[in-house]
């Protein structure tokens, strides 16, 4: 195992982050604390309770996955297309590094910043809206694994990317709408059926659901589904960049 | 040729490698680099260098055939072949808001060794680094940065060097700080693999020179037999007074009268035993063509390396 190598790595994404500490964290802040005022007290006032949990505190599991989906994308896609972008990738490709330890490093360094941001979204939201935690290991486990599945896939995003825009196109058409729709903002039960049947077809709907039973003991499908498609999708994601690897794709001509 | 017990710090076999454009880049090489030496790959744009240099160090895929890196296949094993490289790309890729000191640092820590402050800092030093230790890179002239992709290259203290046109766009001065340090390299036993478009620069600095053209190796000398080999030398006589025409007198003697007729010009083998000089000179003396100055001029391996390109 080249530990040097991984740690190299590591500590040259966290350097890369804490240059943009700021547009790193201010930004999710603030629009986390828009999304209060707008949500949680302009319109969750008017809003009843939503399976015996206030309206404000409910949306609190999904927006802290939103940003965490979000941020740990881009991210992660940034950190290995930059090099891509700049040419400075050689540097990995010739050094004596495995797939597996390129992953750790890049991986385990967005998904570190995505942990500091989901908490300080986290104690954002408590600055607005009161609420506890039934479950904080569950919601701790939701956390980092939500963190690494989509560092994973943004990684991989990063690799297929050869723009700018393909940096963008799948947050922002893919995974914000899934987010969206995938119960954010709202109990799919709440849904006309069909929209509840076609909602299940959306990873999104489970690991906010999964998220929020550890909050507050409530959710549209249960836990252990929950669990399960959220390691499904992380293993999904660890196939594709194995393949991605295995055989150079987008990395070696 | 090497002995057998020190294997070559290269070795490379029946090395073909075709792009996924179909375009095959490197066609049936086979050459074996010895231990310490410098060796200097000459080539015309696209002769397939890069793509050489770039197999070896993992950053294309590899092609069929096979490279042996002081006996270890850079596949199979190429945790041990890749730290024993050094690689100073042709184009400068570097990062933008790192330091010096730490793009450097993160090299080292890339290619599996500890951190060593001292290293480093005497690997800066050398290079003029160490006032800009603290700059970021986007800061630095392009000289200035080829000189931080060099620290990069020897921040693992590699064994074997490539270093893929590294005067490009390169001042004098840095250029002869950079052979300088290729010099103590090598006096140190590092291997060091070297393309350039500068012949002098291969002239200069290599023990041996390969030349490589359309992905094939068409030669490998010595470099002092090459220049014996292929080296003609030129005798050149200016003349006292112009002359209109080549006397007939000095019809086939390889001599010739250049265009503006103040110069006469013989070519001649300077290892023959009987260069034709003194008879040459004596004729003159007969036909009373006078000269005021004379020079001779050994082939240089440029012009050897153009006769080669154009042979093929
Ligand atoms: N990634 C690639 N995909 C397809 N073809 C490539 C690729 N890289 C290089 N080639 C082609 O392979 C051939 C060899 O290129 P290479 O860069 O190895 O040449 P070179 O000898 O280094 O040239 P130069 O002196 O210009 O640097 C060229 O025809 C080039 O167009
Ligand atoms: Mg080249």
């Amino acid at each position: 195992m080249n530990v040097y190598g991984i740690r190299a790595i590591y500590r040259f994404e966290m350097a890369r982050m804490f240059r943009t500490l700021l547009q790193s964290l201010v930004t999710p802040v603030l629009t986390t604390s828009l999304y209060f005022i707008v949500f949680g007290s302009a319109i969750g006032s008017r809003m009843t309770e939503i399976d015996g949990v206030a309206y404000a505190a409910f949306i609190v599991p999904g927006l802290i996955m939103l940003s965490l989906l979000t941020e740990s994308i881009f991210n992660a896609s940034f950190g290995i297309y930059m090099p891509k972008f700049s040419g400075t990738v050689y540097e990995l490709l010739s050094a004596p590094l495995s797939p597996l330890e390129i992953i750790i490093g890049y991986v385990g360094a967005a998904a570190t910043k995505s942990l500091i941001l989901g908490v300080v979204i986290l104690v954002t939201a408590r600055l607005f809206v009161p609420f506890e935690i039934e479950h904080p290991f569950v919601m701790l486990a939701f956390l980092v694994l939500t963190a690494l599945s989509f560092c994973l896939f943004g990684f991989a995003i990063g690799v297929w990317a050869d723009g700018f825009e393909r940096l963008q196109i799948i947050p922002m058409m893919i995974v914000m709408p899934l987010t969206f729709l995938g119960g954010s903002f709202y109990s799919i039960s709440m849904l006309p059926e069909f929209w509840q049947k076609v909602s299940l077809f959306n990873p999104v709907v489970y690991l906010v659901n999964g998220f929020r039973w550890s909050f507050f003991g409530v959710a549209d499908v249960a836990v252990g589904v929950s669990l399960g498609i959220t390691i499904g999708f992380m293993a999904l994601c660890i196939a594709i960049i194995w393949w991605m690897f295995r055989t150079g794709y987008k990395l070696k001509s | 040729m090497h002995a057998p017990s020190s294997p070559a710090a290269i070795s490379i076999s029946g090395l073909t490698k075709t792009y996924a454009s179909g375009l095959t880049a490197l066609n049936d090489i086979n050459l074996d680099i010895r231990p310490g030496e410098i060796f200097a790959l000459l080539g015309p744009n696209g002769a397939g260098k890069t793509t050489l240099i770039n197999l070896i160090c993992g950053i294309v895929k590899p092609g069929t055939g096979s490279v042996l890196i002081n006996g270890h296949d850079i596949q199979a094993e190429y945790r041990t072949t890749r730290s024993l490289i050094g690689l100073v790309p042709q184009e400068l890729s570097t990062d933008a808001f790192e330091t010096v000191w730490d793009t450097v640092r993160f090299s080292r820590g890339l290619f599996g060794k500890p951190p060593n402050p001292a290293y480093i800092e005497k690997t800066l030093r050398a290079l003029s680094l160490w006032d800009k230790r603290k700059s970021k890179i986007k800061e630095l002239s392009g000289g200035m940065k080829r000189r931080v992709l060099i620290a990069k290259a020897l921040s693992h203290e590699p064994k074997i060097l490539f270093l893929d046109e590294p005067t490009a766009g390169v001042d004098v001065e840095l250029r002869r700080d950079m052979w300088e340090m290729v010099r103590k390299l090598r006096a140190d036993g590092v291997t060091i693999i070297l393309t350039t478009h500068y012949i002098e620069e291969a002239e200069d600095m290599a023990d041996r020179i390969g030349v490589i053209l359309k992905g094939k190796i068409i030669l490998v000398e010595e470099k002092a037999a090459l220049m014996a080999k292929l080296g003609k030398k030129q005798l050149s006589l200016q003349l006292q007074v112009k002359l209109d025409a080549l006397p007939p007198e000095l019809d086939g003697t390889g001599i010739a009268l250049s265009a503006d007729g103040h110069e006469l010009v013989y070519t001649f083998d300077a290892h023959a035993d009987d260069t034709g000089i003194a008879a040459l000179l004596k004729r003159l003396g007969d036909l009373g063509i006078d000269f005021k100055d004379l020079q001779t001029r050994q082939s240089s391996l440029e012009d050897i390396f153009v006769s080669l390109v154009h042979a093929q």
